[in-house]
């Protein structure tokens, strides 16, 4: 019992190190950090403007493009943070400093993959409120308390299933330049094909079905309800084409992605770090 | 005390044998010096004893525990100081000691006592809150050293720590592991420098190709050898013929004993001539006698470097150049990523 107390302690000693040394990176090269309010802060402003004269009925359920907007940047800035979370792992494998972490006698090496999620995730949460703040002061609302919740719970599963997933190439690819290359080609492409720019009725069937598999639709919809007015878990969030999807659905279908995502990269994780 | 057994060990990257069937006993609170050139197999040894990898074959305790079932435990007891040092330029040095103290879970009080002690005896303290990328190498692998003591370890591994460092670090790092080993500490510790594991070893083991080829205290293997060594020229650049002609007149020379020819150095001879005798003019009239004369001769006490030769043939150096030009550094490399 004793020896178990200690690894929880030692757990957390070595965890808060290991997401400590991560924020005191963030704190000395904080342009990533900017880069990640401001490149969404840019397409809202841009995007938002672009189709500022778009007829009133042109989005459902919203009165402007920059409402609309908001929850798929909200949810791309989490996403390309949580996309990109494999990269301090993968520099770390590159410059010999995992071994440093490999011969201390960790409680345990989940350690190493909980900073991660804990940094990516507070990181995103900051962002996140960044943006939301910046769209308050363009006008684009605020969600409520429970809208807040919403939100919050959303980011937190696609952040643990992206980061997982990035983890996971963060050891299988051989070095940083194919990591960085599969982030180029994965991240623009998944965003086009959601409904962050553009609802579902506005796309050709092919990309329809696309969008309405994308994790990142399952995380965008409950946003917007978050957004709404009326915010109900059982509100229809996406007309797919295989069926109506609710707001508790969508959420669902992202825990369960995550849960999978989990259960699949633990025995590579086992694999590479013991 | 036998500290740390290591019984048949080998490891294999995909054609490459860099560990053949390696043996060795480390006694407690000894230095053990692992000598050999580039690419002999000491850093796979190392990253074998560190818990990095593991070996196709053989097996390994420190202290009675199993390194390959027990890894965690054998953590613990152990310091790992690799080859190519992994700092992250972005914290400064105390900020890393401070990180690689949490990871050891030395408690907050501790902490702080044990950095500022090592930050004293490794000489850090004007430099010490600056950032790591900021570093010359010295500093670094000052840096890395006390990051490997932190917990106090039992057993200090070390590899090749004084690699390409100018002459203060180089005697800061020897003298503090001299103290080190009289405090009782064990050091295991690799190098391709033969003064360095001549003056701080008390035993050593110098692997070739994978394998251990001479194992000792470093003066008794020099002694074993059994005289002074000479290196004789009978022309600046001989061929292997004309060497092997001069090489079966020496043979047969009371008192001359492993001849070898160092092809590296224009086929010289090298061979080891009993203290007492008149050798030197036995040597030039049996020459005369078969019509060879005398380029260049020169004597001197036999060194670690000599125990090389005897057994393989080539210097030291000779097989550092070898070995440059056959490694593939870039797979190396690659090989010991996680």
């Amino acid at each position: 019992m004793k020896i178990q107390q200690y690894n929880i302690l030692f757990l957390y000693q070595e965890t808060f190190a290991l997401t400590k040394r991560l924020f005191i990176q963030l704190k000395r090269r904080p342009s990533t950090f900017f880069a990640g309010i401001l490149q969404p802060i840019i397409w809202l402003f841009l995007f938002g403007a672009l189709f500022s004269n778009a007829p009133k009925d042109f989005l459902p359920g919203v009165d402007s493009y920059g409402n609309f907007l908001g929850a798929g940047l909200i949810v791309f800035t989490a996403f390309s943070g949580a996309l990109n979370s494999g990269l301090p792992l993968m520099f770390d494998r590159e410059f010999g400093f995992l071994n440093r972490l490999l011969v201390a006698p960790l409680a345990s090496r989940l350690s190493i993959i909980l900073s991660s999620f804990f940094y990516i995730t507070i990181l995103s949460f900051v962002q996140s409120l960044a943006i939301m703040f910046i769209s308050f002061l363009l006008g684009y609302g605020f969600p409520d308390f429970f809208g807040l919740g919403i939100v919050f719970a959303t980011l937190i599963l696609l952040v643990l299933f992206v980061t997982s997933i990035s983890l996971c190439l963060a050891f299988i690819l051989p070095g940083h330049i194919e990591l960085i290359a599969l982030i180029f080609v994965v991240n623009l492409p998944l965003l086009f094909a959601s409904t962050a720019l553009a609802p579902l009725s506005f796309m050709p069937s092919w990309l329809g079905w696309l969008a309405s598999f994308n994790p990142l639709t399952f995380a965008i919809e409950p946003i917007r309800i978050a957004y709404s007015k009326n915010i109900n878990l059982d509100l229809v969030a996406l007309h797919a084409p295989y069926g109506d999807l609710t707001c508790r659905n969508c959420i669902s279908f992202l825990f369960i992605l995550t849960i999978i995502s989990l259960i699949i990269i633990r025995p590579l994780l086992n694999k590479k770090l013991t | 005390m036998t500290q740390i057994k290591i019984k048949n060990l080998s490891k294999t990257y995909s054609e490459v044998k860099a560990l053949n069937g390696v043996n060795m006993n480390i006694s407690k609170g000894s230095l053990f010096g692992i000598l050999g050139p580039n690419g002999a197999g000491k850093t796979t040894l190392l990253r074998i004893l560190a818990t990095l990898i593991a070996p196709d074959e053989g097996t390994i305790t420190i202290n009675d525990i199993d390194v390959i079932k027990e890894p965690r435990q054998i953590r613990e007891l152990i310091g790992y100081v690799a080859q190519e040092i992994a700092l992250d330029k972005i914290l400064t040095g105390r900020e890393l000691l401070d990180f690689q103290a949490d990871l050891y879970h030395i408690n907050q009080s501790k902490k702080f006592e044990r950095i500022d002690l090592l930050v004293k005896q490794l000489d850090m303290k004007n430099w010490i809150d600056r950032k790591c990328g900021t570093y010359s190498g010295g500093m670094k692998r000052r840096i890395d050293l006390a990051a490997g003591l932190l917990h106090l370890p039992k057993v200090l591994i070390l590899d090749e720590p004084t690699v390409g460092l100018d002459i203060e670090s180089r005697n800061i790092i020897w003298k503090l592991l001299d103290d080190l080993k009289k405090g009782g500490m064990t050091i295991i510790l690799s190098s391709h420098y033969l003064d360095e594991i001549d003056k701080l070893a008390d035993t050593v083991v110098i692997i070739n190709d994978g394998k251990v080829i001479a194992q000792g205290n470093p003066a008794q293997l020099k002694n074993n050898l059994g005289g002074d060594r000479i290196t004789l020229k009978v022309k600046e650049f001989s061929d292997s013929i004309e060497s092997e002609k001069v090489k079966e007149i020496l043979q047969k020379i009371d008192g001359i004993s492993n001849v070898v020819i160092n092809s590296a150095q224009g086929n010289s001879l090298n061979f080891i001539a009993q203290k007492g005798d008149d050798l030197i003019t036995k040597l030039k009239v049996e020459l005369a006698f078969s019509k060879f004369e005398i380029f260049s001769l020169s004597q001197s006490q036999p060194s670690l470097d000599d125990v090389y030769l005897q057994a393989t043939g080539k210097t030291l150096q000779d097989a550092e150049i070898y070995m440059t030009g056959k490694r593939d550094l870039k797979k190396e490399s690659k090989q010991s990523m996680r």
